[in-house]
């Protein structure tokens, strides 16, 4: 066994991982060590290559590939190490050991005073959405098909259909029409969107590809490959609705139908998961419940914007690094965060208050779309923060900071209430 | 014009099975199958279980049959590297109806020669099996009913008689057979003619078709479907033991069972449809599978769902378990209504078959290198450390992982393709060494795999397939 020793480790080198590397070598000088799977590093990032990033984090519009080597360049700079083709199939959390598999090296033992997750999500796949109909290729989740086009220059069909108005899925309906196919429509379960607005704007209202809401796909055709797909509009209970069932002939079909935040490792190590996220319970240090386990970005909760998994994998790195310099702040008391109305998760789960009160920020989803609304972050009767929103959606990511020093009780609420319903 | 002894039509666990027993004597053995994989029909889509037979109708042979295969998989599994596993099945009764049929159902078994089923108590059966509805009133154990990869097996059977000398010829549809003289004489394939003194039909959903063409078509194959979930290994509800419903008089029902890899495998329906192709999943269907399997196991978490798929099985009407020979077709048994024990039986099949070869005439003398044993693809993820530094310092490939859900690497991969009957498509890699079996079916590896695929058998990527021919994965390279 290969053994090596550093003070952060971080498991992933995607947006996240890249952000705390840099984070972390900036706040210890310490050894900063980042096992990536792939052969390079990036994350998904090296196969989004579309603009739209970095716009509130740096304030210009690059794309995918500019915003991860921005971070690469930096953590590069910094000398922060990578271990490259590198997949982690265990980690000894107690012993602060992650093992991991390297064709250079073969079995490698990490040991480190503290340990980020950064392993980001997976897609939601047909069968999890139980699709019926028959199996035949050409039915792809639409991270794979970009993938496939993108990074290995492979065309993955010529008509096409497309399940879920996820942002990939929107992302894709265009890149799949600037390379020559027919997106044919984009179909989604819910009666808004599931991803960004803009991207609705700029990847199907620019080309002409019908968005149809409260619809769904109630058949695949097709033995070898696609054929068609049949789908209808859906009732109240999200049951199709039979008589509205049409037919598209089409060879792919693209599903965009939500990702889910990849804790294999976690769950091993019995770290505390929020049925919610599916992601780790944190604190506002992006802190575990194993305290030197650390974790950022999609492996936590699914985020809307790369911009927010800098934000907060950026304090996943500070902190791990202060952890392993034993400089993290005292633990008082543990605060709870508990979501009210039309919230649908808080991220982070808690609040670990010290003699020292910060500004935090909880980060959130709304359950469904609303207008005119003011989000309150209050403990108990006290308001410790409120703000006003002209809108908000369950594609788009919601914040609100107040100071922990405001905090006497044992939770914070925070809800999505119509302006002037307050209580 | 190839020329051989015997041919067998049909690939599958019964086709495999005959021409690995064949291949023990000195005679020569084609199976032609028009798939481009063994196991690539029936025998992949089932609920993997090495069945004892204690349900089989007493004095058919059906029950001769599955009766004798159980025993033989004990020592089958070790030389051919099966994973394999007697984990024993239970029959809960929930109402008195139920409860009172038990003793039947263990006089049957007795009858069938299963004589280890035991009667447990509601508290003996709770102890056993935790997830089971607490309002079970007791229930019968089955020790021997046991638990297979089905596709493995299917491999090794071909594998090790590929190895003993048999021929594999694939992708070979048979379009006819030529006889003389009241005897076979050619089987006429999409792949020239082969010069045969005997065949064998072992062609499942299709082999009212192959009986036609020598005008033995006194029966029908209806495809009976059977569609299934398979859950997480990571589910919130797992049983320990395989979970059969009592059978009413209309049908054996819908079970729970872990499979040999640690996921759980929920169903089959069983529906009667006109097609033989129609390996769809419906909404129906699954939700009839939810309902009654809920009945047993309150807890079973559906939504932790991984894949569902379905099989069919290749049901004959008239009903029945059957193996033919004919006066006036010399050199040809035809075998048919191998249904949902197919799997089971297909060892002790072959043994049958074989003996039916003889009485007709074909000289089965034993060969003395026979090489009974057959090693699987080494397995990355349950190997100790030390193995798998050793195995990744004899081929680095061992040292990248591909898929990650199951923890398959390259060297896997690779391995399956290069095997005697190797994988040329993403199911056949998948059903080799579970690459895309886990819970993102695919969506990371996939695209891997067609390019390994493509690198290793030196294809284009647009003519990596799925599975059948036409079931592309890509349309070629971006414009």
């Amino acid at each position: 066994m290969y053994n090596l020793t550093c003070d952060v480790a971080i498991i992933g080198g995607g947006p996240a991982g890249l952000s705390a590397a840099v984070a972390a070598k900036k706040e210890s000088g310490g050894r900063v060590l980042v096992i990536e799977r792939d052969e390079s590093i990036g994350g998904i990032l090296q196969q989004c290559i579309h603009p739209g990033f970095g716009l509130t984090y740096f304030k210009e519009e690059l794309t995918g590939p500019e915003y991860a080597g921005r971070f690469a360049d930096e953590a590069k700079e910094l000398g922060v190490e990578f271990l490259l083709n590198s997949m982690v199939l265990d980690m000894d959390e107690r012993a602060g050991t992650v093992t991991c598999v390297n064709r250079e090296y073969g079995m490698t033992a990490i040991t480190a005073k503290s340990i980020i997750l950064a392993m980001g999500c997976r897609e939601r796949t047909r069968a999890n959405i139980m699709i019926p109909g028959s199996r035949p290729a050409g039915v792809y989740t639409a991270g794979s098909a970009q993938r496939l086009v993108n990074r290995q220059n492979e065309m993955v069909g010529k008509k096409v259909v497309i399940l879920g108005s996820g942002d990939i899925g929107m992302i894709m309906a265009r890149r799949m029409t600037l390379e020559g196919a027919k997106v044919l429509a984009v179909i989604e379960l819910m009666d808004y969107l599931a991803g960004l607005t803009r991207n609705k704007v700029q990847c199907l209202d620019d080309f002409e590809i019908p968005l149809y809401l409260s619809h769904t796909i109630t058949k695949i055709e097709g033995y070898q490959r696609v054929k068609g797909v049949y789908f209808a509009k859906v009732d109240e209970n999200k049951k199709p609705i039979q008589e509205t069932e049409q037919y598209i002939e089409c060879d792919t079909i693209l599903l965009s139908v939500g990702l889910i935040p990849e804790n294999e490792l976690t769950r091993k190590a019995l770290i505390d998961i929020s049925s919610i996220t599916n992601g780790p319970k944190v604190n506002q240090y992006m802190q575990t419940s194993s305290e030197n386990v650390f974790a950022c970005g999609n492996v936590v909760h699914v985020n809307d914007l790369v911009d927010n998994v800098s934000t907060e994998s950026i304090k996943a790195g500070k902190f791990a690094a202060q952890y392993a310099m034993n400089t993290l702040p005292k633990e008082e008391k543990a605060v709870e965060n508990i979501a009210g109305e039309n919230v649908r998760y808080l991220c982070p789960q808690s609040i670990s208050v010290s003699p020292e009160s910060e500004k935090v920020s909880l980060y959130f989803r709304v359950l469904h779309p609303d207008q005119n609304v003011k989000i309150i972050a209050r403990d108990g009767d006290k308001v410790l923060a409120s703000k006003k929103r002209i809108r908000v959606n369950p594609g788009e990511m919601e914040e609100i900071t107040f100071n922990t020093g405001y905090i006497s009780g044992s939770s914070v609420t925070v809800e999505v209430v119509k302006e002037g319903q307050e209580s | 014009m190839v020329k051989t002894d015997v041919v067998v039509i049909g690939a599958g666990a019964v086709g495999c099975a005959i021409a690995r027993e064949l291949s023990k004597y000195k005679v020569k053995v084609t199976v032609v199958d028009k798939r481009d994989d063994v196991g690539g029909d029936a025998s992949k889509s089932n609920s993997a279980i090495i069945h004892t037979g204690y349900d089989a109708a007493p004095g058919t042979l059906e029950s001769q049959l599955v009766v004798a295969a159980n025993p033989m998989y004990e020592q089958l599994t070790k030389d051919l590297d099966i994973p394999f596993e007697k984990i024993g099945a239970i029959l809960p009764a929930f109402t008195d109806e139920q409860f009172e049929s038990l003793p039947a159902i263990k006089e049957k078994a007795f009858k069938n020669h299963v004589y280890d089923v035991e009667y447990l108590s509601k508290k003996e059966i709770l102890e056993k099996e935790p997830e089971l509805n607490p309002e079970v009133k007791g229930g019968l154990f089955i020790p021997r009913e046991s638990i297979i990869d089905p596709f493995v097996l299917v491999q090794a059977l071909a594998e090790n008689a590929n190895e003993n000398g048999v021929d594999f010829m694939l992708n070979t549809e048979v379009i006819d057979i030529k006889m003389e003289k009241g005897a076979v004489k050619e089987v006429v394939t999409t792949a020239g003619i082969i010069e045969t003194s005997y065949i064998i039909n072992a062609a499942a959903l299709h082999c009212d078709d192959i009986a036609a063409m020598v005008g033995k078509a006194d029966y029908k194959v209806m495809a009976r479907r059977g569609q299934f979930y398979i859950l997480d290994k990571n589910t919130s509800c797992k049983v320990r033991n395989i979970v059969l419903p009592i059978p009413t008089k209309i049908t054996k029902g819908k079970l729970m069972t872990p499979t040999i890899h640690g996921n759980m495998l929920v169903g089959p329906t069983a529906e009667d449809l006109p097609d033989k192709e129609d390996v769809s999943v419906t909404t129906e269907g699954l939700d009839s599978i939810y309902t009654d399997v809920r009945k047993m196991i309150p807890e079973v978490n559906i939504r932790d769902t991984i894949t569902q798929y379905s099989g069919l099985r290749p049901n004959r009407n008239p009903e029945g378990l059957h193996v033919d020979i004919y006066e006036d077709v010399k050199g040809y048994v035809n075998l048919s209504g191998v249904r949902s024990t197919g799997i089971t039986l297909s060892v002790a099949m072959a043994k049958y078959v074989a003996e039916k070869l003889k009485e007709i005439g074909c000289e089965l003398a034993l060969k003395d290198d026979f090489k009974a044993t057959r090693k699987g693809i080494p397995c990355f993820h349950e190997m100790s450390v030390e193995e798998k530094e050793s195995i990744i310092k004899e081929n680095p490939l061992y040292g990248t992982v591909i898929c990650r859900c199951e923890t398959i690497t390259e060297g896997e991969i690779v391995e399956a393709i290069h095997r005697p009957i190797g994988a040329k498509t993403i199911d056949a890699v998948k059903r080799r060494v579970r690459a895309g079996m886990g819970r993102c079916q695919g969506g990371f590896c996939g695209p891997k795999v067609i390019e390994i695929l493509a690198r290793e058998l030196n294809l284009r990527t647009d003519q990596v397939a799925k599975n059948l021919e036409g079931s592309y994965m890509v349309i070629g390279k971006n414009k």
